[in-house]
């Protein structure tokens, strides 16, 4: 929803339409349609019910505008809780697919770039992104400072993020659902860099990733800017969040080189992950997060719970095809059923519908999640053959994933959901938009993130020594280990306390 | 006939792994041990106290060879798991008096002749 800026003619029969729209129609924001729908049902069902008590005035007018706002309030702060547990979905997938001796570092960085993009996104990320400014970037709202209109006045708000404007959730809601996406991005590296990167480098990493890679990108597409400007429609993030998340891993892990022993005589050597229950745990909060983080899009619920509803089912079964997608694929390619690539299949198929889960059919997610379980199954050996070592699979996930549920988007889109896809007869050019838009983002994403890590390697320095990264970054970088073995071999020796 | 143990480093496992197979040592029993030689001891943090590990991980090797591997099993251990760093590791040999292989009830060298093609065949 964040998405689906501009079009001159919307759809004659989209959800948004309110059937007696309480507010003049804006051409250049159909989001409006969702709070005049919202204030047109809920007004009708509780001025039903107070007929007989009152008649309706100012007065019950103001209140139904009030729950209005309550209501979707609540939900995208729910929705923004499940995306901020997907933290720790993605602190399980990426120890899980670990070495014992790497756990403490990679929960680590999960903690870390969430604790430094609530904050930089706070200050400057946010601003850049959804401040008023250029199609390039915002250039107003550091520090979230700006008038908050929006309750009660949502697509009439009038203030320095317009491009939000048309959710009538209070401005700090609104801040708190993107934070939790900027975070999200940024967390989707540390797994592809394990196991070798130094962990100052990875702190400055994530300050300019939230600060500026991600939320000028993002600005581009939610923030009203030149592709918002275009027609490139993105829901949730397959390109803003995941397409950019993956390609910045595939940057940063490119300049970063491959752990020690990945690759011997010239073969790829498989290093296993030391625990596959996190795997399998991490993966179901995923999922759940999910949850939030495509159907919580629409900001709001009121004004069609319907189309909350369908994104839930849309979410869900472009996973479990996806699922069943990479489970048989491996089958047939490996001769077993692998667990890890079926995982990362799962994850693919979250990815994908991302952006278009507002705008498909079932079946047609159903199609876009078997496609993204292919895909990622045969895109893994491929980033292992361009000697880029990424021990999660983040490149091929969030990455590659991203790339085909933007562009699956251009294919199966609906008209009378907003979308005018190639198969609903809605010819090429939005079809073009979707690939130029998430080829020019992810393109940047990696090439941004790429310099910026050439230029830590000549100042901070990127990558542990031979030694430390043998002896595990867990000791090597924290002094700590994450399974200590409870035997009297272990008894620790006091030699200093930190007071 | 001879009983070898070695200790080595957890890291070089695949190396001396390989070496042993492409050498025709195919029965090897392996442990994940903690012991304590003449590498220094490493300093952890937890909570803001530091302290010592001085027993480090290693991984020992039990061998069972005849008198005719005895050689090639060192050597290759040797080559294999050295570093140069304090640390590397020992290797003990030491007689045996008998060996007895269960399902046949074979005896010493005969029970110690390897069953099957040569792993080195595949590596």
């Amino acid at each position: 929803m964040k998405s689906r800026i501009p079009t001159a003619t919307p759809p004659a029969a989209g959800p948004f339409e309110s059937p007696a729209p309480l507010a003049p129609p804006r051409a250049t924001r159909p989001h409006a349609g969702l709070l005049r729908r919202t204030v047109y049902v809920v007004a009708t069902l509780l001025v039903a019910g107070l007929a007989a008590a009152q008649s309706p005035d100012a007065a019950s007018a103001d209140a139904t505008a009030k729950v209005t706002v309550a209501v979707d309030t609540l939900w995208v702060l729910i929705a923004g809780a499940l995306v901020f547990f997907m933290q720790a979905g993605f602190a399980l997938v990426e120890a899980g697919l670990q070495s014992a001796k790497n756990v403490v570092n990679i929960l680590m960085k999960n903690a870390s770039d969430f604790m430094v993009a609530s904050i930089a996104f706070w200050a400057f990320g946010f601003a850049f992104m959804f401040g008023n400014g250029t199609g390039l970037l915002g250039l107003h709202g550091w520090f979230l400072s700006g008038p908050d209109l929006s309750p009660l006045t949502g697509s009439a708000y009038r203030g320095v993020f317009d491009a939000l404007s048309w959710t009538g959730v209070p401005l700090f809601a609104k801040f708190f659902f993107q934070l939790v996406f900027a975070g999200t991005a940024a967390t989707i590296v540390s797994g592809a860099i394990g196991g070798r990167v130094r962990f100052p480098a990875y702190l400055v990493f994530s300050v300019v990733m939230t600060t500026f890679i991600y939320s000028i990108l993002g600005h581009w597409v939610w923030g009203g800017g030149w592709l918002a400007q275009l027609g490139f429609l993105d829901f949730a993030g397959s390109t803003v969040v995941h397409a950019v998340g993956g390609f910045a891993a595939l940057g940063a892990a490119a300049v970063l080189g491959p752990r020690i022993g990945r690759y011997q005589n010239g073969r790829v050597t498989a290093m296993p992950g030391h625990n596959m229950t996190f795997v399998a745990l991490g993966v179901f909060i995923l999922w759940l997060g999910w949850f939030g983080f495509n159907p919580g899009s629409t900001m709001g619920i009121v004004g069609d719970p319907g189309l909350v509803a369908r994104i839930f089912l849309t979410t869900n079964i472009a996973a479990a095809a996806a699922g069943v997608a990479s489970m048989v694929v491996s089958w047939m390619r490996f001769g077993k059923p692998d667990f890890s690539m079926t995982m990362n299949g799962l994850l693919a198929g979250l990815v994908a519908i991302t952006a278009p889960c507002a705008f498909v059919s079932p079946p047609a997610a159903i199609a876009i999640g078997l496609v993204a379980g292919v895909i990622v199954v045969l895109a893994i050996p491929v980033v292992d053959a361009l000697g880029v070592d990424d021990p999660v699979g983040a490149v091929s996930v969030h990455g590659v994933a991203g790339v085909w549920g933007t562009v699956s988007l251009g294919l199966f889109g609906l008209p009378a959901l907003g979308a005018s896809g190639l198969f609903a007869g809605g010819g090429v050019h939005f079809l073009l938009v979707q690939i130029l838009g998430t080829v020019v983002i992810s393109a940047l994403a990696f090439g941004s993130v790429a310099l910026l890590w050439m230029a830590l390697k000549a100042t901070v320095g990127i990558r542990v020594g031979p030694h430390e990264e043998i002896g595990g970054l867990d000791v090597a970088e924290h002094g700590a280990e994450a399974y200590v073995p409870a035997d009297a071999l272990r008894e620790p020796v006091i030699v200093g306390a930190g007071d | 006939m001879k009983l070898i143990t070695a200790f080595v480093r957890p890291e070089r496992l695949n190396a001396v792994k390989e070496a042993l197979f492409k050498a025709g040592v195919q029965g090897i029993t392996l442990n994940r041990v903690s012991g304590h030689g003449g590498q220094a001891a490493i300093h952890e943090q937890y909570r803001g106290s530091t302290f010592l590990v001085e027993f480090h991980e290693k991984v020992q090797l039990t061998i069972a060879v005849s008198d005719a591997f005895v050689a090639p099993t060192i050597d290759a251990i040797t080559r294999s798991a050295r570093t140069g760093e304090v640390g590397d590791g020992k290797i003990f040999v030491q007689p045996l008096e008998r060996v007895v292989r269960i399902r046949t009830g074979e005896e010493d060298a005969e029970a110690l002749t390897p069953i099957g093609a040569p792993l080195a065949a595949s590596i």
